[in-house]
């Protein structure tokens, strides 16, 4: 009677399962069948749980992930090598680099990524500085690092520092390289370390200076109240 | 002088070798998630997608393996690692793995080269189109990929111009008359939420290292796009 019921039990759950449907998330009308491929048990003509057979998805163990896999593209902070690589030489073998092995010079013997960055960071300021006809250079940042200081940041330790149980934010006027939220506005903020100077107000627009700290478009109406996956639906047209 | 600069950042199309490809990084994400106890981590890919077809026919490929790694220890060297990789239409979550194990192919020094650690399925998803978002959870973490709308946001054309010296003296636009090259374009985007407790004790943030102090502790984390050869 015991092995009776519990039969009884499962056949009822498993129908109950059967006959659920529910709507995804995105309000669009779609309708996803939940069916045996997902009632945590191997049934019908399937080759494990809820995998294989006519009806579910493949049983992981038949798919093939064999294979050596090379790096060719890594990031971690926003801007940098797209802003500080300066030339494709340089982009191309920061991107096949490890992150732990660009201040390796038996690594890399031609290419030294923070005194290139610090080149670029110079050559941006003597753009415009020889536009406005004045001899302009990098000063020191609000985080008050120099300019051999903040590139070495960039290029030899290029990770987001994520805090975990804390406030995450690349900078929100408190906090600072605790994570990147998908609304922080991540060119400003470099935009400032790399052109507004010690108080972060050298180049903002006022007092006769160029707007060089702020490009002047935020995150607009990108929806930031969003549930997992956080990201709206993609731009129709 | 002119600093030849074309830049569609952030990192979107940084370089050469890269740009237009199924490897390229677009854009990488790492906060709290809606639950305190979990970390998000997003890679935007192929970015900018113009919408329409150009969106609905982009793929993830499947010869491309896309990984977060995590230090947990300070020395950027990464302690654990994410992989996500596609199969028909079906994004595959491996990890978190510790990166030294036996039997597997990669150096567990660099992280240049890796194999998938098939032993550590993590979970998987049926990969969002345009018009439906498919979202699974596994343990603890949650999981997506699929087409989604670019959260970069940038003037770059006019930086262009500040980069060339087109631009001076003003500089950048006042707000109102920027624009926002990326507001209206998509990305490939793969989003992975994963509780702390399964990525350890973070260590000292290394904003201490150049004199930032105050600064709580934290993973040091990246993305990293590899082809399989």
């Amino acid at each position: 009677m015991k092995t009776y019921n519990i039969k009884l039990v499962l056949l009822a759950i498993c129908t109950s399962l059967l006959f659920v449907q529910c709507a995804d998330d995105d309000e669009n009308g779609n309708v996803i069948d939940q069916d045996l491929c997902s009632d945590g048990i191997q049934n019908g003509d399937e080759e494990g749980i809820d995998c294989g057979g006519t009806d579910c998805e493949p049983c992981i163990g038949s798919i093939n992930f064999t294979g050596v896999y090379v790096q060719e593209d890594v990031m971690g902070r926003p801007a940098v090598n797209t802003a500080f690589g300066g030339s494709a030489d340089v982009k191309n073998s920061f991107n096949i680099a490890a992150v732990s092995e660009r201040n390796d010079s038996l690594t890399f013997p031609l290419v030294n990524f923070q005194r290139e960055f610090e080149e670029t960071l110079e050559l941006y300021h003597d753009v415009y500085g020889d536009a406005l006809g004045v001899d302009l250079d990098y000063e020191t940042n609000i985080l008050n690092l120099d300019a051999t200081t903040f590139t070495a940041v960039l290029a030899n330790f290029d990770a987001l520092q994520v805090a975990p149980n804390a406030t995450t934010t690349y900078f929100d006027g408190t906090n600072v390289l605790t994570g990147r939220n998908l609304g922080d506005d991540v060119i400003d903020i470099s935009l400032i370390l790399m052109f507004g100077g010690t108080n972060g107000d050298r180049f903002d627009g006022n007092n006769g200076t160029p707007q060089l700290t702020s490009d002047g478009v935020g995150v607009g109406d990108r929806d930031l109240t969003l549930p997992f996956p956080y990201m709206e639906d993609p731009i129709s047209q | 002088m002119a600093l030849a600069v074309f830049l569609i950042a952030a990192d979107h199309i940084d370089s050469p070798s890269v740009a237009g490809t199924k490897v390229d990084i677009a854009d990488f994400y790492a906060f709290e998630g809606d639950n305190p106890n979990n970390t998000v981590f997003i890679a935007t890919l192929q970015g900018p997608l113009e919408p329409g077809q150009v969106t609905e026919n982009a793929v993830f490929d499947e010869d491309v393996l896309v990984e977060f790694k995590i230090d947990n220890t300070g020395d950027f060297k990464e302690d654990l690692v994410i992989q996500a990789i596609r199969r028909d239409s079906i994004m595959y979550f491996f990890g978190p793995s510790e990166v030294d194990q036996p039997d597997t192919e990669r150096d567990g020094v660099s992280g240049l080269t890796s194999s998938v650690f098939i032993n550590d399925l993590a979970g998987q998803v049926r990969i969002s189109t345009t018009d439906s978002l498919f979202t699974a959870e596994n343990r603890g973490m949650q999981f997506f990929a699929g087409p989604r709308r670019d959260y970069f946001f940038f003037d770059f054309n006019r930086f262009n111009d500040i980069a060339s010296g087109t631009a001076a003296p003003e500089g950048f636009f006042p707000e109102g008359t920027a624009t926002d090259f990326f507001e209206n374009l998509n990305v490939l985007s793969i989003v992975v939420e994963v509780p702390n407790a399964l990525l350890g004790e973070a260590p000292d943030h290394v904003g201490g290292a150049v004199g930032i102090t105050g600064l709580p502790k934290a993973y040091n984390v990246w993305v990293s796009t590899k082809r399989k050869q």
